[in-house]
């Protein structure tokens, strides 16, 4: 009885956040406009897989560019005496204090053909032609999702018991083995969660891509927001475009789980 | 044990934030030398042996290893392994990979990994916990995990900080004897902390008693307990009465009044000193047969003997006894000059080795283990 009591705000918050908007894309993915029931949506999305595996690859840069930015400063962050440590996490997240679209326009108009960026170097004869390119849409999510790489990267590394690095030490480690040995695998969970919170947002972004990467649509975002807002819009085909990326995501990031589980067996052995 | 000195630390200064932590400390190891570092908590053992292993640098004064000076090498390459304070084993290793972690660093050859993981879990008594998870490990055996990890590594020293100091007492004393058949057999160095002074007498060729980032006393278990350097050395290795007294002359002293003959000499003629006496040295006789007579006050069994307290003109003394004499009763005591120790006056003086507050104290002394154990850092005062 009490068990049940418990567990039901969290049965509460799954039903209307979780399973009424799943049900809702569900119901939308398999029925025609009249309602009845098709396969006809989730058939026309083999015209946009060219979109997907382009998402799917720009997200997957934007994450990796992310982790190897985060890793390094996430890791000396975690090594700074405790005062030190809070103010710079501050830092870390004072631009997201500020809202999303501000940050992207701001880019915008940095990146532009006559912005900022392009006027100081026009002073020393330089141009730079950056904007409405994948460059700056990957650029875009790097910044944009930058902070959730680090702050679970970080939050693993500051719980890490220095002792342990010391017994590393101790045993004739040096820096890179103490990394390779240790603090990697010990930060795994982190990587595992940086990664989700930063690959699962920038494959589906449509924003960013949208003000840095031009007017085509780029994304899969962009695509699937087409369908709901403006002129040419299709619930049914946007629900399915939908349920199949969400599918390709899990795929994805099972996929990492496992790879990440098969380097802790591997290293295991091999350590 | 070999004469020549592995490790020498030479004047040593350490100070964490303004605050002295080791002042002017000398001490050499030798080969095959087992040491323990002895004192309340917060005296500096730890800082000491991480002086030792590199991982903290000395403010003045030198390391050296085998005549050479290392301030600079860092802890991966000193040929000191440590067992920590809690042992800090790798959570995301098993058993079998956290012993071979220091041969895994050197690349040595898998055959050479395999043959000494082996022999070091047959050390340790771990044969057939290759494969578990060291966190699912008891405390006795996550002990012996961190102690075969480094060992592994082949140690001319081995570093431990209170290896002992979590497990419960039966299993204290099997892993006390169980380290000194391992450093015995090994024949490496062992420096060892801890501040129970019970496991520093029965483990150590040689005791350094610290208090205050200081050395108070070097010396084998005997000499630091027969022939305590000053009146803290006195109080913190077992129970002691310490009394004001004069040397009057070599081999004579005086206290309550009157003289008695000690082995003691060098001192300036009526030099005042501290007079240590220990209570199981004092014998019981007949109050006519006494030099001293005393009222017995207080009575605790203690399973091998009583502590009785028995008041001598206002001063109370510990006594050890296995007979029993109730409170109330008029006791003689009976010094022989080996029973007296004197000691130089020093800033401890007066400090310790009073039991005429023992029946306040009585309730923190009713545990012994606990008494020995915990209340060393902190009951002295
Ligand atoms: N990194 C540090 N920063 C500041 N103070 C420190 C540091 N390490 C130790 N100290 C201080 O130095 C003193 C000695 O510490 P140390 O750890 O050497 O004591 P210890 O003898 O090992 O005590 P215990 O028996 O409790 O382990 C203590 O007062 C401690 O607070
Ligand atoms: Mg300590």
């Amino acid at each position: 009885m009490k068990k049940r009591l418990s567990a039901a705000p969290f049965a509460v918050w799954m039903g209307i956040f979780t399973v009424v908007p799943m049900a809702i894309v569900l119901w939308f993915a398999f029925t025609d406009e009249n309602g009845a029931f098709t396969l006809r949506n989730i058939a026309e999305i083999w015209q946009y897989s060219g979109t997907y595996v382009d998402s799917i690859w720009m997200g997957a840069l934007a994450t990796v560019i992310c982790l190897v930015l985060a890793y390094p400063l996430a890791l000396s962050i975690a090594r700074k005496a405790e005062h030190v440590q809070r103010t710079m996490v501050m830092i870390v997240m004072l631009p997201m204090w500020m809202n999303f679209l501000l940050r992207t326009y701001a880019w915008m108009s940095l990146l532009e053909e006559n912005g900022l960026i392009n006027h100081l170097l026009g002073q020393i004869g330089l141009h730079w032609s950056i904007i409405n390119t994948d460059a700056a849409v990957v650029l875009g999510m790097v910044y944009n999702f930058l902070p959730f790489m680090i702050l679970p990267l970080y939050s693993v590394m500051a719980k890490m018991d220095n002792r342990v690095i010391e017994a590393a030490q101790d045993l004739g480690s040096n820096n890179w083995q103490i990394l390779r040995r240790v603090i990697l695998p010990l930060s795994a969970p982190g990587i595992v969660s940086g990664v989700t919170m930063v690959f699962v947002p920038a494959v589906s972004t449509f924003v960013i891509s949208k003000l840095l990467g031009g007017s085509k649509y780029m994304m899969i975002g962009d695509v699937i927001e087409s369908m709901f807002m403006g002129d040419g819009c299709n619930y049914n085909v946007g629900a399915a475009l939908s349920l199949v990326l969400m599918v390709l995501m899990l795929i994805c990031m099972s996929l990492m789980r496992r790879v990440d589980n098969g380097e802790d067996e591997l290293g295991g052995m091999m350590a | 044990m070999g004469e020549n000195k592995i490790i020498e630390l030479k004047n040593i200064a350490v100070s964490f934030d303004g605050e002295p932590v080791l002042k002017n400390l000398d001490l050499s190891i030798s080969d095959g030398e087992f040491v323990t570092l002895l004192g309340p908590s917060g005296c500096g053992k730890t800082t000491t042996l991480r002086i030792i292993g590199g991982f903290v640098e000395p403010d003045e004064g030198d390391v050296f290893f085998d005549g050479k000076r290392v301030n600079d090498l860092p802890a991966h390459k000193r040929t000191v392994n440590t067992i920590f304070q809690r042992y800090a084993l790798f959570p995301h290793l098993n058993v079998y990979e956290n012993v071979a972690f220091g041969m895994r660093v050197q690349k040595k050859p898998n055959d050479e990994i395999k043959e000494t993981v082996a022999r070091m879990l047959k050390l340790v008594n771990l044969v057939g916990f290759e494969k578990r998870s060291v966190s699912t490990l008891s405390g006795g055996q996550q002990q012996r995990v961190a102690i075969a990890r480094a060992l592994a590594n082949n140690p001319r020293v081995l570093l431990l900080d209170e290896p002992l100091a979590a497990l419960d007492l039966k299993l204290r004393k099997d892993m006390q004897t169980e380290l000194k058949n391992i450093q015995k057999s090994l024949g490496i160095s062992f420096i060892y902390v801890t501040h129970d002074q019970e496991e520093a007498l029965s483990m150590s060729d040689t005791v350094v008693v610290m208090n205050n980032g200081e050395i108070q006393q070097i010396g084998t278990p005997q000499d630091i307990y027969n022939e305590p350097k000053n009146a803290f050395v006195a109080d913190f290795i077992g129970e002691s009465n310490i009394l004001d007294g004069v040397m009057i002359q070599d081999y004579l002293v005086e206290f309550f009044g009157r003289q008695f003959s000690c082995l003691d000499a060098g001192f300036e003629p009526n030099e005042p000193v501290d007079v240590v006496i220990r209570p199981e040295d004092i014998d019981i006789v007949e109050p006519v047969k006494g030099t001293l007579t005393g009222k017995v006050t207080n009575v605790t069994f203690k399973g091998v003997h009583y502590e009785t307290i028995v008041d001598f003109k206002g001063f109370k003394w510990l006594i050890q006894t296995t007979d029993y004499y109730p409170v109330g009763s008029v006791i003689g005591i009976v010094l022989n000059p080996e029973d007296i120790h004197i000691m130089k006056k020093s800033e401890y003086s007066g400090m310790f080795g009073d039991y005429s507050s023992y029946s306040e104290e009585f309730d923190e002394l009713g545990d012994p283990e606990a008494g020995l154990a915990e209340d060393a850092g902190e009951g002295e005062e």
